[in-house]
């Protein structure tokens, strides 16, 4: 059967990982180049590289951490943060990602998932979605509304719509990020979890306040996803993947355990 | 030195540093003679059936392969090139390479895992192979070791005899392949850690006899 992921995040800020709280209040804690190859020892299944500087003047430093990345570590790796055209995606992929993770530009641009999957292939397509609770209206039926530049523009989108539209688009996989519990370690938003993957075919992975190995579990049990984004829980060294891998195997969940 | 087929199928640059890392000299190419040339062929693939063939065809490469497979040649195929050595394929319903015996299909729609959850389409993520026979390219691999997929469709081969390896998605399909001087795995060697570089560095050693 198939091994549910676990995948560190590291946010890159001028060619260094940063952890923010909430998307304010970074800190630098390191090489992105060696924090990926130390996940990739420690049994990492696939890494995300997040770029939250991304204007054009980084984009050179970012492509150099990922063509170096790429070759340290033979694990697949996605890289997201200020992607806006095919030729963003088209860079990264050519400096050796896997897979490249549209954010902003695809709620403002859904054009961009349909270009991105005919050009490179739906598994290269990552749909990233920043998602902030709401209240039910008639413009959100599902309490879940679409936000971006980092939580601060609401789009008036409701998140279950999109999901499903950037599945029709071409998306092979959704990485679902809840704003609400981004950075509070205090367990990822499983309602939220559940509702989008239950009612799409392509992989979701579940993004935003993991703090102990019980929150994965709970996720992908309850929340049903394929895969779980960490990061402060394992940058500063708290839990290691192994453990977590160790206690989500107990609880019998499917984990990739010999690497 | 390794040819590694450059028919416009995706990222082909992740063989070639994989190749690299392990140091085996290597070179992305669909210069016939240079392929022609070459100790041994990876024959990678990402993308569509129909795509890959037509690519293919357009270079020349579809009669190069059956050529180079008599001749003897240690030929590694990956994922989409496993798929095309096939009769055919499902996807876009493509009549293929014919050099293995068998179709590709799509996997059912409707299939759950044993805790009743409604499987993805595609299969994506980490999966054990298991390796039936004792086979150069497969050897020293740890039981159980687990390989990256990324596909919808599966290798239904018509031969039982030239299936070298199987995995469970839903359904038990066959994941790897080999016959004679040829070796193909579903999976993606380069991008599955450990046992996926194995398997690599096991086959450019591999002069192809068993």
């Amino acid at each position: 059967m198939l091994s549910k992921r676990i995948i560190p995040c590291l946010d890159v800020r001028d060619g260094k990982t940063t952890k923010g709280i909430k998307f304010k209040g970074n800190i630098d804690i390191g090489d992105p180049v060696e924090m990926g190859r130390y996940y990739y020892e420690q049994g990492a299944d696939e890494i995300v590289f997040y770029d939250i500087t991304a204007s054009s003047e980084q984009r050179p430093i970012m492509l150099d951490v990922v063509r170096r990345v790429a070759e340290t570590i033979f694990i697949p790796f996605s890289v997201g943060g200020g992607i806006r055209t095919l030729e963003d995606m088209r860079d990264v992929l050519l400096a050796g990602a896997e897979k490249v993770s549209v954010n902003s530009a695809a709620v403002l641009n859904p054009d961009i998932i349909r270009q991105g999957a005919e050009a490179f292939g739906s598994q290269c397509v990552v749909l990233g979605m920043d998602v902030k609770k709401v209240q039910v209206s008639e413009k959100i039926p599902s309490g879940y509304e679409m936000v971006i530049n980092g939580g601060r523009t609401y789009m008036g989108i409701d998140a279950f719509w999109w999901a499903k539209e950037a599945e029709r688009l071409g998306a092979g996989e959704i990485c679902l990020n809840s704003i609400d519990a981004d950075g509070t370690q205090t367990g990822y938003e499983l309602e939220l979890t559940r509702l989008i993957s239950e009612n799409v075919r392509i992989p979701v992975i579940a993004s935003g306040g993991a703090g102990e190995p019980r929150h994965l579990l709970d996720v992908l049990n309850q929340g049903r996803a394929d895969a779980a984004l960490i990061a402060s829980m394992v940058h500063y060294g708290t839990y290691s993947i192994e453990g977590i891998k160790n206690f989500l195997s107990e609880n019998g969940v499917k984990v990739r355990k010999t690497w | 030195m390794i040819a590694i087929l450059d028919y416009k199928a995706g990222n082909l640059t992740s063989v070639k540093r994989a190749l690299d890392h392990l140091g085996f000299p290597c070179r992305i190419t669909n210069s016939h003679n240079e392929i022609r040339k070459a100790d041994k062929v990876v024959f990678p693939g990402v993308g569509a059936a129909g795509k890959s063939m037509e690519s293919l065809a357009e270079l020349g490469l579809d009669r190069l392969l059956p050529e180079l497979l008599l001749a003897g040649v240690p030929i590694l195929g990956i994922c989409v090139g496993l798929q095309v050595l096939f009769d055919a394929s499902e996807e876009n319903q493509t009549r293929c390479l014919g050099i293995l015996p068998g179709e590709v299909r799509r996997f059912p729609e409707e299939m759950h895992s044993r805790t009743g959850e409604l499987l993805k389409i595609p299969h994506m993520g980490w999966n054990a192979v298991s390796f039936q026979n004792d086979h150069p390219v497969f050897q020293g691999i740890p039981a159980g070791s687990e390989f990256y997929f990324v596909h919808s469709y599966y290798p239904q081969p018509a031969d039982r005899k030239i299936s070298a390896g199987t995995t469970d998605y839903g359904i038990t399909f066959t994941s790897a392949v080999a016959l004679r001087n040829l070796a193909a795995v579903q999976f993606h060697p380069e991008k599955s850690g450990k046992p996926g570089l194995r398997l690599l560095d096991n086959f450019c050693r591999w002069n192809g006899v068993l």
